[in-house]
């Protein structure tokens, strides 16, 4: 079952994520993107997270797209041109080269990281909101306010370079 | 019993009482907004119109179901399928009542018991604006992508009151799940008043209710905050350019959403199936008191009917009446029905305070809605937290 579950959502995942780039339409990319939040969300309740879950479906599919797409549209951008100048060298060793990129890529990361026990589903516990809150506020107390104020100063930097100019 | 065939037998109750309700809500809101601006209301269909709901569904269903030439297809088609599905699916997490036993089964009275149920409410609620920002887009229509921006702009900043008036309750409740709320907040001060999270310290919680409640109307796009679908200026807004069901999914989105909040604030802050006072003083007997209080009123008026008709239809109306009162009194089914009803009764008078406030309040405006949410709303719901918060920390030291 979480076999199969995986699968099919790491396959969506995927499918969206490709979406994104090959889409002309904004609003479709951004929409492909809230696909692969949730595909992602429902990867991390399989691996048994699912405070992170959730909020990854209240933050980001919920509130940061939202916000893209409304963007999108009250820029109302339309959809992007077909590039038609494609030299014939990219016509033809495009596809070949990602591909070796791709396959040399994987290969350095499967080299450099250590062989340890695999992740498995449904094992992991400790995914829980208490769980969580709990090691924010004891163990990682520090990275935790340090990147609230973090956050606290980027929304003045935007608050001061949206206002108005004051004469 | 097979937990498939029992999950299956629960969604299908679930889903027929849902749709059921859904669509007798509009009636009864068609029939409470009549007689607030002195009407009779729906009446021609049925005795006083009881058989609108079937009528309006048949006209839904058989009318013409027209595609602009002028939309994007994929997304106008994908954005009241997206609406209804998210609307419909946050009643997955609400406890009706708490675990029983029919037939040696056990089972709680509740599809599913997250222990995230708050948080995926909360997801599902976020969600759910693509639904209306879409169709507001993909109509290719002004007034309709006018009504979609609003609308995700309206929701966007009432979530944040939403979810600090939320946050209130959880910290007394110190839980996240819908389930274990309710039950935490069983039993009763001095014996009397009940434990449910309005009544608690500190200051009791009625700022982080009604914070909750009018968060509640902009979520929903009610009155006074409906402004997406502000029809003297918009047309209809983001369902301008929908017709037959389409534009029902949209309005069954609606209502689906009103009866959720309108659950979720019964479990956070009534208490949900924990009845007005305790059973040992006799609260499990008002049910059966109130349907016997109605029956007799109705087999008084039948036995002095004002037209002659009333001699027939009044008392018949009593004696059903009357069964009703009985069943509530058979005790296999009571550890069941008693709490249905207090849940029922509880969301059912918060949805009348909904289609009150409709019948009651204008329209704002948009800078006025604006301001209102982040210049009051915010700032009461963040003090309301801080207090809570406070006390909390004092006294569970």
């Amino acid at each position: 079952m979480d076999i199969f579950l995986f699968i099919l959502f790491a396959s969506i995942a995927v499918f969206c994520a490709v979406n994104v780039v090959v889409q002309t339409h904004p609003i479709t990319s951004a929409l492909s993107l809230v696909g692969v939040m949730g595909a992602l969300a429902v990867l991390y309740l399989l691996l048994g997270a699912e405070f992170i879950a959730a909020a990854q479906i209240v933050v980001y599919a919920g509130a940061i797209m939202v916000l893209f797409v409304f963007v999108i549209m009250l820029l109302n951008a339309g959809g992007e041109a077909k590039s038609a100048g494609r030299s014939q060298m990219v016509r033809w060793l495009g596809i070949p080269l990602f591909t070796i990129f791709i396959g040399l890529l994987s290969y350095i990361v499967q080299r450099s990281v250590p062989a340890g026990p695999g992740v498995s589903f449904g094992q992991f516990t400790g995914g829980t909101p208490r769980d969580v809150g709990r090691l924010l506020f004891t163990q990682y107390l520090l990275p935790f306010e340090a990147t609230s104020v973090l956050v606290l100063i980027a929304i003045l930097g935007a608050v001061v370079l949206a206002r108005k100019e004051i004469e | 019993m097979n937990f498939f065939l029992l999950s299956l037998l629960k969604a299908a109750v679930v889903a027929g009482a849902l749709l059921f309700t859904l669509a007798y809500l509009q009636w009864v809101e068609r029939k409470v907004i009549a007689h607030i601006q002195i009407r009779m209301g729906p009446s021609r269909v049925g005795p006083h119109g009881l058989l609108q709901p079937v009528a309006d569904i048949i006209k839904l269903l058989t009318k013409e179901d027209l595609i602009p030439p002028y939309v994007n297809k994929f997304f106008y088609m994908f954005a009241p399928f997206l609406a209804i599905t998210l609307a419909l699916t946050s009643i997955a997490v609400i406890p009706f009542g708490p675990e029983i036993e029919i037939f040696g089964v056990r089972t709680r009275m509740q599809l599913a018991d997250l222990n995230i149920g708050v948080l995926f409410i909360l997801g599902i609620s976020s969600v759910g604006v693509y639904g209306i920002v879409l169709a507001g887009w993909s109509s290719n229509n002004k007034y309709a992508l006018l009504g979609g921006l609003r609308s995700s702009a309206q929701m966007i900043s009432y979530e944040l009151p939403m979810a600090l008036a939320i946050v209130a309750p959880l910290l007394l409740a110190n839980t996240l799940s819908l389930g274990e709320l309710v039950e935490k907040q069983g039993g009763a001060f001095l014996g009397v008043v009940p434990r449910w999270h309005v009544f608690q310290m500190p200051f009791p919680q009625v700022v982080s209710l009604i914070v909750f409640l009018i968060a509640g109307f902009a979520e929903t796009n009610r009155i006074p905050f409906d402004l997406p679908e502000a029809e003297n200026e918009l047309v209809a807004g983001f369902h301008t350019e929908y017709s037959s069901m389409k534009f029902a999914s949209f309005f069954m989105a609606e209502y689906a959403n009103m009866i959720t909040i309108c659950s979720m604030a019964t479990v956070l802050f009534l208490g949900g199936w924990q009845p007005l006072w305790p059973a040992a003083l006799g609260s499990s007997y008002v049910p059966s008191l109130l349907f016997a209080g109605a029956a007799a009123v109705m087999i008084y008026h039948g036995l002095h009917p004002a037209r002659p008709k009333d001699r027939y239809t009044l008392p018949a109306a009593g004696v059903v009446f009357l069964l009703i009162a009985g069943v509530f009194l058979l005790p296999p089914l009571r550890p069941f029905l008693i709490p249905v009803f207090w849940f029922a009764s509880k969301t059912g008078f918060l949805l009348f305070v909904f289609i009150w406030v409709r019948g009651t309040l204008p329209r704002f405006r948009y800078d006025q809605l604006m301001r209102f949410a982040w210049g009051f709303l915010f700032p009461v719901a963040m003090l309301n937290l801080l207090a809570t918060a406070l006390v909390v920390a004092l006294v569970s030291r």
